[in-house]
């Protein structure tokens, strides 16, 4: 089972379509996808417009392979799963988004092991085939999460929400906020 | 002390749905065991948040006025309901309103820009430098280039 998510505000029907054609040629291989803001029909794969958070997870945890926009959370879900996903970021000189960040996003986030990024149909095909040639394994890969900076910035908010001297001088936050 | 008697602090969390509450998830440990209310944009989110109070607020950016203006009145009413010591966001633009409006009742506050953000900040963030008493960014670079600060990043 292929899970397809392009988040929930923006259509990205260039990626869904894209799959849908992939899918056409792969009818043994189910694939849902939560199209978001959607209004295209498509032929093969099942879609639902927005999934509940604990049924997107269910999904999310259920499939060999996930497909998606460049969303951080989308990444990040799957880094923590080790689930692998092709990502193909969104394009502002599409209409697809407001500005290019998710391109800026794929680049960076092409260094974890579960992600592979794709620019366009052909590329997706490519990775779907390669994909399926190996039946989607392997199902869950260790990926470096980097818990190695998340913890100083856990920390560092932990101090900041902790900081009873600073709670004690509300007036001088205040004098701050008029400033 | 914090607040009114109070031994733990009030925090606030706010975050849109999507990938801004899943990072808020991830940072989420360093709440520990304070009084914690999460406002989010996604009303299915209830079931993640455990003993905390969920509040929801409507989705906005600065290309929908008319919702910005229902999202600030909605805002408004979740501070003065909470009255936190402390504001804690990960984004986007509700965030900021959050920000914004719990200075105004003394809260301390801090915005820490989406990871998505790699190459600069994000509209909220940029308002809320200024603002914020702390404004981090997840890029060492994007930090040096605007005034926020790096601490570290959920991945």
């Amino acid at each position: 089972m292929i899970f397809a998510t392009v988040g929930t505000q923006l259509p990205f029907d260039r990626l869904l379509l894209a799959l849908d054609g992939w899918a056409k040629g792969h009818r043994g291989v189910p694939v849902l996808a939560q199209t978001g803001d959607s209004s295209q029909h498509f032929s093969t794969i099942e879609t639902v417009s927005h999934l509940g958070m604990v049924e997107f997870e269910a999904r999310f945890a259920a499939a060999s392979l996930i497909v998606a926009h460049a969303g951080m959370g989308t990444i990040l879900s799957a880094a923590e799963i080790g689930k692998p996903i092709l990502l193909m970021p969104r394009r502002a000189d599409l209409n697809e988004h407001r500005n290019d960040h998710q391109k800026d996003t794929a680049r960076e986030m092409a260094r974890l092991s579960n992600v592979t990024i794709v620019e366009d149909e052909t590329d997706l095909h490519c990775a779907l085939d390669q994909a399926l040639a190996c039946e989607f394994a392997p199902m869950a890969m260790d990926v470096d999460v980097g818990a190695d900076m998340l913890g100083p910035l856990i920390d560092e908010i932990r101090d900041f929400v902790w900081d009873e001297q600073a709670a004690e001088t509300p007036t001088l936050s205040l004098k701050n906020s008029v400033a | 002390m914090f607040g009114p008697k109070r031994s733990k602090p009030v925090v606030l969390a706010v975050s849109s749905g999507g990938g801004h509450w899943v990072q808020m998830q991830r940072l989420a440990p360093a709440f520990g065991y304070a009084d914690v209310h999460y406002a989010t944009t996604e009303k299915t989110t209830s079931a993640r948040v455990g003993d905390a109070c969920l509040h929801v607020y409507p989705d906005a950016n600065k290309d929908t006025p008319l919702r910005l203006l229902i999202c600030v009145a909605r805002m408004a009413w979740i501070v003065a309901r909470v009255r936190p010591d402390v504001v804690i966001s990960t984004g986007a633009a509700g965030g900021f309103l959050a920000i914004k409006l719990a200075r105004l009742v003394g809260a301390r506050t801090m915005f820490v820009d989406s990871i998505a953000n790699a190459r600069g900040l994000s509209v909220s963030a940029r308002l809320s430098l200024g603002v914020a008493d702390r404004v981090l960014s997840q890029w060492p670079r994007v930090a040096a280039k605007t005034g926020a600060e790096y601490r570290g990043a959920v991945i």
